[in-house]
């Protein structure tokens, strides 16, 4: 059968190509169990939840009453708490990563803010949340407010924002830096009409995805507003606040069903706010690239 | 003083050598570049041609741990001088890389680049339009100018990198490979182009084809590299001298192959 007269080589064909199925099958099963347990968690939230999402949900305030509650205080909440962090957070991350990728010696002092600034990005969050409560909040006498809550997402997401936009400013090719240089451009230049412009869609992804993963932080946000019961919605940044996700954990630790069925159509909004917050950085990626590459 | 009767030199080394670390890229070269010609630097791969290229436009200055020892005189002036801003030099002495470097930015971006940093006073359209001309690239896009950069071909990427390069009005360009990633037609409008352009400018080119040297070069230069010394200069002449009569052996031997 072999196409080779001498038996110099064994090629074992049928047992390669077995192997080749096995790891298939293996990778199969794998991305199988992560579309499970989405899907089962999007079926269940969605049959128990959905019934109670009604106009009136997001336009109410919480209330003991499960009829009448809603999470309008929690939802504008997040949409104040999410926009001042990303203020916070995506120019000090954008400064940081163009520091460390464009400015900094390559010394054993910078290795060291490396290693360690891949750490901060792995810290449990509710590390920052008592960090934010002791600094924010005490220290700096900001109180238990929608700014308080800010500052300290905003810390929590920066380490994941000066990566994502290291990323993006090391993925500018060299060679369009030389070139800027040998025009004549000195350093600010080559950083505000090459870098910059290159990077821009790599650190607006990496921006939304990281406001997005704050987005659904709980235990930070708890340990700087703690519980309450808001029912307005902050008309400053020194106002008390709430969440979406606090909400939610809220109902859910109530004994009634309805309150649970109110946490699963909270979870949906929830759910929704983020697959479009992804959604868009998905979709800006995608205009930046194509502008830049047709 | 006696420019009537010999060449002027644009720029002129002296014992230039280049570190990088403790890495010896380039030791004692003596060499002039004379005005309005074309200059080839070849030699084997790793011999310091680049690096040598890279030296009259302060490039090197951008890699971190390079060292240039000796002088270059660029109009008679030191190069490596306190009083001289590296940044201005740049805009003096341009460069074409050896692939095609467009910006992803339009073609009319691309070749402005450089009237923006160096804050061109006159009207950007006219400047943008002649030195598309210059590179002999305007019948070709000036129906598309506010189209990516990346839409062209390779060979009309490199002369849109001319175009951008000579839109800064340099006196010297320099090249390295210009055309080693372009097809032989490419290849050659590029080399066409070169002898063009040696009219207004002095032209410095690195080159790994012997046959491109013979053919747009007035002057070559032949560098070796050993272990022990780094890359050398071996002779600089007259190409036609050195491509039919050189006076080293080592010249002779490389440009007819006998020799890695």
């Amino acid at each position: 059968m072999s196409l080779q007269s001498n038996k110099i080589f064994n090629s074992h064909l049928r047992s390669r190509a077995i192997r080749g199925m096995v790891f298939y099958g293996i990778c199969l099963v794998c991305v199988c169990i992560g579309i499970a347990a989405l899907g089962t968690l999007l079926v269940q939230v969605v049959s128990d939840g959905w019934s109670w999402l009604t106009w009136h949900f997001l336009s109410d305030y919480p209330s003991r009453h499960p009829e009448e509650a809603g999470m309008m205080s929690a939802i504008f909440g997040t949409l104040w708490v999410m926009a001042m962090t990303g203020i916070f957070a995506v120019p000090v991350g954008i400064g940081s990563a163009m520091f460390l990728e464009e400015y900094a010696p390559k010394n054993k002092l910078m290795q060291i803010v490396e290693i360690n600034l891949a750490n901060l990005a792995g810290v449990p969050s509710i590390v920052y949340g008592l960090l934010g409560l002791a600094v924010f909040v005490y220290w700096m006498n900001i109180g238990r407010t929608a700014l308080a809550g800010s500052l300290t997402l905003a810390l929590l997401v920066l380490p994941v924002i000066i990566l994502a936009s290291r990323e993006a400013v090391r993925a500018v090719p060299n060679a369009h830096r030389e070139a800027a240089y040998a025009l004549g451009a000195d350093k600010w230049q080559v950083i505000r009409m090459v870098v910059f412009p290159g990077a821009f869609p790599g650190i607006l992804t990496g921006s939304i995805l990281a406001l997005s993963r704050a987005i659904g932080e709980a235990a930070p946000v708890i340990a700087i507003s703690a519980l309450v019961y808001i029912t307005f919605i902050p008309t400053s940044p020194m106002d008390r606040f709430t969440v979406m996700p606090i909400q939610i954990y809220n109902w859910v630790s109530r004994p009634q069903e309805e309150f649970q069925n109110l946490a699963a159509a909270g979870i949906i909004v929830l759910l929704v706010v983020l697959l479009s917050m992804n959604a868009l950085a998905i979709f800006l990626r995608n205009k930046y690239q194509t502008k830049s590459d047709e | 003083m006696n420019n009537m009767t010999s060449p002027k030199s644009v720029l002129n080394t002296s014992q230039l050598s280049v570190y990088y670390g403790s890495f010896l890229a380039l030791k004692n070269v003596d060499m002039a570049i004379q005005a309005n010609e074309v200059t080839a630097l070849i030699g084997p791969s790793g011999c310091g041609k680049s690096t040598l290229l890279r030296c009259f436009n302060r490039m090197n200055d951008l890699i971190p741990d390079a060292v240039v020892e000796g002088k270059v005189l660029f109009n008679g002036k030191d190069l490596y001088g306190s009083e001289i801003n590296p940044t201005e030099i740049r805009s003096r002495i341009g460069m074409v890389f050896q692939k095609p470097n467009p910006f992803p930015k339009s073609i009319f971006d691309n070749v402005a680049f450089g009237l923006k940093v160096n804050g061109y006073t006159g009207k950007m359209d006219e400047a943008v339009e002649w030195a598309l001309r210059q590179a002999a690239l305007w019948d070709e896009v000036s129906d598309r100018l506010k189209k990516s950069a990346l839409t062209l071909s390779g060979g009309q990427q490199q002369r849109l990198c001319i175009a951008r390069a000579i839109a800064v009005q340099p006196e010297v360009i320099l090249m390295d490979e210009p055309a080693s990633a372009l097809d032989p037609i490419a290849t050659l409008a590029i080399e066409e182009l070169i002898r063009e352009l040696k009219q207004l400018y002095t032209i410095v080119i690195v080159t790994h084809n012997m046959q491109q040297a013979a053919r747009v070069a007035d002057k070559t230069a032949f560098l070796m590299v050993d272990d022990a010394r780094g890359g050398y200069l071996v002779e600089y002449d007259a190409t036609s001298k050195i491509f039919t009569n050189p006076s080293d052996s080592r010249t002779e031997a490389y440009i007819t192959g006998r020799f890695s």
